[in-house]
C-alpha cells in the first residue's frame, strides 16, 4: 500500500507493513533479544539498543531511519517517559511504551506523555504484529493537521482579507491579518510543525504561520486560478524552500480548499433540514432559518427578510455579532442583562441546526453569513428601535489580527442572563462567523444593540437564527461558499477551543466581545437578507468574523484575539 | 533410553514445568519463535535470563545488606527481575518478586531479606529444571530426533 500523501515514500511502501523500521530500546537484555525476534517474525526492520541515550542518538543521527520507537518504561539511564518525550518533540515518531508494571497510573501517564500504545509485559507476538497501525494512523492525521491547519489560517484570512474576494478568490489579503494574529496568538501553533508529509524523505519543510502566510500571499498575488509552484516559489522568495516543498503543500491547500467548498455545500443542504427539524425553544428562539419566521417575534415583520426564518434570526444574531465592533463595544456590553437574553437552550438547538460546523455553533454561522449581506431594507426587529444596520462592507474588517472583533453579539445572546444560561458554544461559532462577517457589519451603535436586549428573550435563539440564517441564505447565494467553508472551517476549529464554554459569563462577554480594535460598522441590512438581493456577494464572503467573535462569549478569551488564538491553536496542538 | 522413550519424558517433564507453575505461556512462545533461523533461540534467550537474574539477585543481597537500605534501588532491581522472569515466562520467580516490591514498598526489611531468599530459591529452581529441559532436548537431538512440540 503506498501511502504517497502520508509520506510513505520510501522503498518499503510496497510491502508496507513489512519493513517497518522498529527501534527497540529496553535495558532488560532477554527481553530485548525476544523483542528482536519477534518484529523479526513480523518482518519489520529492527534495531535494538538498551540504554535510552544511545536511543536517542540513533534517533538523531537518522532522522528519517525509523518509523516507530517502543521502549520499556524503566530504565537505568533515563526515565522512559522522558525518552518518549524527547522522541515525540524532536522527531514526532509514534512511541509505544512496555512495561512488565501494568498499573493504571502508569499506563495513565505513558499516555499522558504522548506514548501511542502501552503494553504489558510479557508482550505476545500478535501484539507486537499490529504496530505499524500507529504509524499509519500518525501519517494520515498528519495529513489532516495541515489541512486544518491551513483551514484555521485560510479563516484567519477570510477575515482579514474578504475585500479582496472577487470571484472565486476568496483567499484575499489574508496574510496580513491571520499572519498579526497568529504571531500573537500562536505559539503552539508554530510548535505545531506540519511538516510536509510528502517530502519526508527530504528535510521536512515546517509550514510556520509565516511561511504559510507568504505561500498564501504569493498564491493570491498569482491568482489561484493561475497558481504553479514554480511561481509560488518564485514569489515568496524564500531560499531555502524548493519547488517540491511547495508543490506538495500548494496540493494540501488545493485539497483543504476544495474540501471546505464540499463542506459548505453539504452545510446548505444540512442547514435547510436541520433547521426545519429544530423546534424553537420557544417562540421566538427558531433556529434555523425555515425556522426564523416562526419564531421570529410578532411584532418583526417578516416581509423584509428573504430568509424569513433566517432573517429574524439574523437579527439577533447579527445585532449581537455584528461588525461594528464599535458600536457593539459599547452596547452590548452595557446590557448583558435582559438585553438579549438569548436563551441559551436554544443554543442546543442551534447546536442541531449547525449547518455545518462540527458543533452547535452552526447557527452562528448562519448568522454570520447574514452579516454579510448588504442589507438595503430596514430589517423589522423586534427590537426595533435598532436602527437600520447596514451591512457594510468593510474591506478591512477583518483586521482579526486583534482577534476577533467582539461582536457584542453574541454577548448579548450569550448572556444568557440568568436562566438559561446554556452552553453555548457559539463561541468558536462565533469566531467564523466573525471573521466572514466582519467586513460586512455596518456600524452598528450601541444603541443598536440595545433595542436588541429589549427584546432579549425572542433574540435567545435568534442569534443562533440569524447565523444559521445567514448561513443557509449565504450558501442559497452560493456566495463566498469558499468563505463560509473557511469561516466553518475556523469555527470547527475555534468550537475545538471553546467548548464548553459557559455561557454563564455573557455579560462580561459581552465586554469582552468587544473588538480590539476591529470596530467594524455594522450594518445590519438584515432587512436585506434576501438571498437575492445581494449586491455584493462578495460582502457576503466577508463574513464578519466579529459576528462569531461576539458569540464568544467566553469571557475566559478576553479580547485578545492572539490570546484567543492561542487558545485555539493550543486545542489543535 | 531409546528416542521415542526419551521424547515422552520430555514432553512429560515439560509438561509438569507448567503444571507447577515453573513456566508460563511465554515460555510457548518463546519455543515457537524457535526456527531454522534460530535453532537455538530458547536456549540463548534462557541463558541471559540465568546471567541478567544472578547479577540482579547479587545486588539486591548487597542492597539489602547495608546500614541504610536504599529501598528504591531495591525495588528497582526487583522490579527488573520481575521483568526478565517474565520474559522467559518463569512465573514462580515472577510471583516472588511482586510479594518482594510490596514489601519494599513498606520499607519492611524483614519481609524484603524473606522475599530476597525465597527468589534466589525459586531461581534455581527454575534453573535446574530448565537446564534438565534442556539436556533431554539436546539428548533427543544426538539421538537423531526432534524435539516434539
Amino acid at each position: 500500500m503506498v501511502l504517497a500523501e502520508s509520506g510513505f515514500s520510501s522503498p518499503r511502501n510496497d510491502a508496507f507493513p513489512a519493513g517497518l523500521r522498529v527501534l527497540v530500546v529496553d535495558d532488560d537484555p532477554t527481553w530485548l533479544k525476544i523483542l528482536e525476534k519477534m518484529l523479526k517474525k513480523c518482518s519489520y526492520e529492527v534495531t535494538t539498543c538498551c540504554l535510552a541515550r544511545e536511543a536517542l542518538n540513533l534517533l538523531r543521527e537518522r532522522k528519517d531511519g525509523y518509523d516507530i520507537v517502543i521502549s520499556d518504561v524503566n530504565m537505568p539511564d533515563m526515565d522512559g517517559f522522558k525518552l518518549l518525550e524527547h522522541v515525540g518533540l524532536e522527531m514526532d515518531l509514534p512511541v509505544i511504551m512496555m512495561s512488565v508494571d501494568g498499573e493504571t497510573s502508569r499506563v495513565m501517564k505513558g499516555v499522558q506523555h504522548g506514548a501511542c500504545d502501552y503494553l504489558l509485559k510479557p508482550i505476545r507476538m500478535k501484539e507486537l504484529r499490529n504496530i505499524w497501525q500507529h504509524v499509519f494512523r500518525k501519517k494520515i492525521h498528519e495529513v489532516r493537521d495541515i489541512e486544518s491547519l491551513e483551514g484555521f489560517e485560510s479563516i484567519q484570512m477570510t477575515r482579514s482579507g474578504y475585500d479582496l474576494f472577487d470571484d472565486g478568490h476568496f483567499l484575499s489579503g489574508d496574510d496580513t491579518t491571520s499572519g498579526r494574529k497568529r504571531k500573537d496568538a500562536d505559539n503552539k501553533h508554530d510548535d505545531r510543525e506540519l511538516s510536509d508529509p510528502s517530502s519526508t524523505k527530504k528535510a521536512r519543510v515546517v509550514w510556520t504561520v509565516d511561511l504559510h502566510q507568504k505561500f498564501v500571499k504569493a498564491v493570491n498575488q498569482i491568482g489561484f486560478d493561475k497558481v504553479g509552484p514554480k511561481k509560488i516559489l518564485d514569489l515568496m522568495n524564500v531560499p531555502w524552500l524548493t519547488r517540491e516543498n511547495v508543490a506538495s503543500h500548494l496540493q494540501k491547500y488545493r485539497l483543504y480548499l476544495s474540501r471546505l467548498q464540499k463542506e459548505s455545500d453539504i452545510k446548505n443542504s444540512f442547514i435547510g433540514m436541520k433547521h426545519s427539524d429544530l423546534p424553537s425553544k420557544d417562540s421566538t428562539a427558531s433556529f434555523g432559518p425555515h425556522k426564523a419566521m416562526n419564531m421570529i417575534p410578532d411584532d418583526v415583520p417578516n416581509s423584509t427578510y428573504s430568509f424569513s426564518a433566517s432573517n429574524s434570526q439574523a437579527q439577533n444574531v447579527d445585532l449581537k455579532g455584528q461588525g461594528d465592533l464599535k458600536g457593539i463595544t459599547s452596547a452590548p456590553m452595557a446590557e448583558p442583562k435582559g438585553a438579549l437574553s438569548v436563551d441559551i437552550r436554544d443554543s442546543h438547538e442551534a447546536k442541531s441546526t449547525q449547518m455545518s460546523f462540527d458543533h452547535s455553533l452552526g447557527s452562528v454561522d448562519s448568522a454570520v453569513s447574514f452579516a454579510s449581506f448588504n442589507s438595503t431594507t430596514p430589517l423589522q426587529y423586534p427590537w426595533t428601535e435598532i436602527p437600520e444596520i447596514q451591512f457594510k462592507q468593510e474591506c478591512e474588517s477583518l483586521h482579526l489580527e486583534n482577534g476577533f472583533s467582539q461582536l457584542p453579539l453574541p454577548g448579548p445572546s450569550m448572556i444568557e442572563n440568568e436562566a438559561n444560561r446554556s452552553r453555548i458554544e457559539v463561541k468558536p461559532l462565533l469566531d467564523d462567523c466573525r471573521s466572514n462577517f466582519v467586513e460586512h457589519l455596518g456600524p452598528v451603535g450601541a444603541e443598536d444593540l440595545f433595542p436588541i436586549q429589549s427584546k432579549s428573550q425572542s433574540l435567545n435563539n435568534q442569534v443562533f437564527d440569524l447565523i444559521s440564517a445567514t448561513k443557509s441564505s449565504m450558501k442559497t447565494q452560493d456566495v463566498g461558499l469558499n468563505y463560509l467553508a473557511d469561516s466553518e472551517f475556523a469555527l470547527r476549529n475555534l468550537n475545538a477551543s471553546c467548548v464548553g464554554v459557559p455561557l454563564a459569563t455573557l455579560s462580561e462577554d459581552l465586554q469582552i466581545c468587544r473588538l480590539q480594535g476591529d470596530c467594524y460598522p455594522m450594518n445590519y441590512g438584515l432587512q436585506d437578507l434576501e438571498c437575492s438581493t445581494y449586491d455584493n456577494p462578495a460582502l457576503m464572503a466577508e463574513t464578519p468574523f466579529h459576528l462569531y467573535d461576539v458569540l464568544r462569549f467566553d469571557h475566559e478569551h478576553l479580547f485578545d484575539p492572539a490570546e484567543y488564538y492561542a487558545i485555539d491553536q493550543g486545542l489543535f496542538a | 533410553m531409546d528416542l521415542v522413550q526419551l521424547q515422552r519424558q520430555f514432553v512429560d517433564y515439560r509438561t509438569s514445568l507448567y503444571h507447577e507453575g515453573f513456566l508460563d505461556e511465554q515460555f510457548t512462545q518463546l519455543q515457537e519463535l524457535q526456527d531454522e533461523n534460530n535453532p537455538d533461540f530458547v536456549v540463548e534467550v534462557v541463558s541471559l535470563f540465568f546471567e541478567d537474574s544472578e547479577r540482579l539477585l547479587n545486588e539486591l543481597a548487597r542492597a539489602l545488606e547495608q546500614q541504610s537500605i536504599d529501598y528504591k534501588r531495591i525495588d528497582a532491581h526487583v522490579h527488573q527481575l520481575k521483568g526478565s522472569s517474565s520474559s522467559i515466562g518463569a512465573q514462580r520467580v515472577q510471583k516472588v518478586c511482586i510479594a518482594f516490591r510490596n514489601y519494599c514498598e513498606e520499607q519492611n526489611v524483614e519481609g524484603c531479606l524473606n522475599c530476597l531468599q525465597q527468589v534466589r530459591h525459586e531461581y534455581s529452581l527454575v534453573k535446574t529444571k530448565l537446564e534438565s529441559l534442556f539436556q533431554l532436548e539436546q539428548q533427543i537431538l544426538t539421538a537423531g530426533g526432534s524435539i516434539p512440540m
